[in-house]
């Protein structure tokens, strides 16, 4: 073949991959299409890296084969992890390829320094910056999320002035570049500025605000391999970048909303320090718990019954406890439905992936919205590990940190149950006044267990 | 391109259903990995020993998320189930 129809054949190969790639995306909307959209996807893939491994600018391919094994080798297990270590997983991931963008552009670099156009230093100082700030701060976010790291936020005075600084140095430093691309001593101080930045974006937020992070981060990992197929003039990059991009952008936009707080609040980094301030304000108030006995015989005796579950459920690991809650409670006649606060657990859709992995009928699970209408209809609605998220405070008290936020409407149900450890206020230290209902019962105890006594007392005696 | 990718991409997004978020992040992960074309390459030019060293290390980073992206997005697919007994 002549150099010219290989390239074409490239090309039109690099086209096909990137039709599927938005085909892989449409499909995902829907359960019923999604699975083929993966396949897309891996045929897209595929498509790509073979065409690519026949491009006649490659001269050696011992690193290559070495480094597509090393990689296969340690993604699989990454990809067969337990479901609840999900959220670590996806953190790690934007760090690889957040690392990969960088380590390219980085690349890039150094083959053209000191000749590098002014333009194109723009793109890769630019992309540089974003790789590495994301790669550092998304293996932050992993070892939060590992709990390798504490959860809690991390946070000192003139915390925002530095980080700014920070970040100000490493973008002053790609100007530089760009003005004297010839001077590239500078070029791997920037690499560093941007790695310190990434550190100190991500140490100051907290567990609960996770779900905006790893978003955010996805956008970032995006962009980084979007500017990338800028400098590299690679249109399938652009596509695949833009899309992953525009989706952990929306995804944060969504997450933002989810917890009332602007986009510029988060873009700073200013958030995790929601203050603990109105947790003061608790006067003894008295509580009404109950029992396991207590509350199989309120599950029991309901037609209708919303379950809430938040990150609690799972750290406790009750998902599957809780399946065999549903069915126990299904096989009543009890109508059972899952309400789904988009904010809860620790990423996007955390809890609607443990559930599913517990073989709950993804009908069953409801958006925060449409499950609110139905409240009023509920006899009972059961929190297991959620807190914040259905704290009536958020619609009630305009002096409450979270005032403001989207709540799941549970004080509206008839009967409200509570499953928690203690009456430790949550991880915003927001005190919650649906504990102090009059129809609010807890249910004081691990999770787990707790849902396994109400189970063995419903499957046991009378049914 | 980038804008019109973008702008494609936002009107797809909206469309995923809150209950995919997860398999959605972990596909455009797996999609974004794609960077591993430009690191193959990279890597495979044999420019300098640098720029051989790093790309190499891209390799394995960006492929890892690529075969993982995809075989975690499958297996979290594959528990999405309906109620009705049948219907794979």
């Amino acid at each position: 073949m002549t150099p010219e129809v290989t390239q074409q054949l490239l090309d039109a190969a690099y086209i096909v991959a990137t039709v599927l790639f938005i085909l892989a995306i449409k499909w995902l909307s829907s359960p019923v299409s999604a699975r083929r959209g993966v396949l897309a996807g891996e045929i897209a893939a595929a498509l790509a890296v073979g065409a690519t491994l026949c491009n006649p600018e490659l001269v050696a391919y011992k690193w290559v084969i070495i480094t597509l094994i090393l990689g296969a080798a340690v993604g699989i297990p990454l990809g067969l992890v337990h479901m609840t270590a999900v959220p670590q997983r996806t953190a790690l991931s934007h760090a690889f390829g957040a690392l990969s963008a960088a380590l390219i552009g980085i690349a890039e670099f150094y083959v053209k320094a000191p000749n590098v156009p002014r333009f194109g230093m723009a793109e890769i100082g630019l992309e540089v910056i974003i790789g590495s700030l994301t790669f550092t701060g998304s293996l932050i976010a992993a070892g939060k999320l590992q709990e390798i790291l504490p959860q809690r936020p991390i946070v000192y005075r003139g915390q925002n002035l530095v980080s700014l600084s920070v970040l100000s140095a490493a973008l002053l430093l790609a100007i530089a570049l760009v003005v004297n691309p010839a001077n590239t001593i500078l070029f791997p101080i920037m690499v560093v500025v941007a790695l310190v930045f990434g550190v100190l974006l991500v140490t100051p937020i907290g567990g609960a605000d996770m779900p905006t992070v790893i978003s955010l981060l996805n956008s970032y990992a995006g962009f980084s391999a979007a500017l990338l197929g800028f400098v590299l003039n690679s249109k399938v990059l652009v596509v695949a970048g833009a899309l992953d991009g525009s989706s952990g952008f929306i995804l944060s936009v969504i997450m933002c909303k989810a917890m009332n707080r602007s986009f510029t609040n988060v873009m700073f980094g200013a958030f995790g320090q929601v203050q603990a301030g109105a947790a003061a304000a608790a006067e003894e108030r008295t509580v009404r718990s109950a029992s396991p006995e207590e509350a199989a015989g309120i599950l029991a005796a309901a037609n209708s019954v919303v379950i809430v579950p938040g990150y609690g459920m799972a750290v406790a690991q009750a998902q599957h406890k809780v399946r065999e809650l549903y069915d126990v409670l299904t096989k009543k006649g009890v109508a059972v439905k899952f309400g789904i606060h988009p904010v809860a657990g620790r990423m996007p859709g955390h809890m609607n992936v443990l559930l599913a992995e517990a073989d709950i009928p993804y009908e069953r699970l409801v958006e925060m919205e449409e499950i609110n209408s139905d409240m009023p209809q509920t006899d009972v609605a059961l929190i297991i590990g959620a807190n914040d998220v259905t704290n009536p405070a958020a619609r009630t008290d305009a002096s409450s940190p979270i005032y403001g936020m989207p709540i799941l409407d549970v004080d509206k149900a008839r009967t409200v149950m509570v499953i928690k450890r203690s009456m430790n206020p949550g991880f915003a230290g927001i005190e919650n006044p649906l504990y102090y209902l009059d129809k609010t019962l807890m249910l004081f105890g691990d999770a787990k267990n707790f849902v396994g006594s109400i189970v063995r007392e419903l499957a046991g005696g009378h049914s | 391109m980038f804008i019109l990718a973008g702008f494609v991409g936002f009107e797809l997004i909206k469309r995923v259903s809150p209950l995919l978020h997860t398999p959605l992040m972990s596909l455009t992960n797996a999609l974004d990995a794609i960077v591993v074309v430009a690191a193959i390459i990279i890597a495979g030019r044999q420019e300098s020993p640098l720029a051989t060293v790093l790309g190499a290390i891209a390799v394995a980073a960006s492929f890892s998320n690529m075969v993982g992206g995809f075989v975690i997005t499958d297996r979290m697919l594959r528990m999405f189930k309906t109620g009705q007994p049948k219907k794979s």
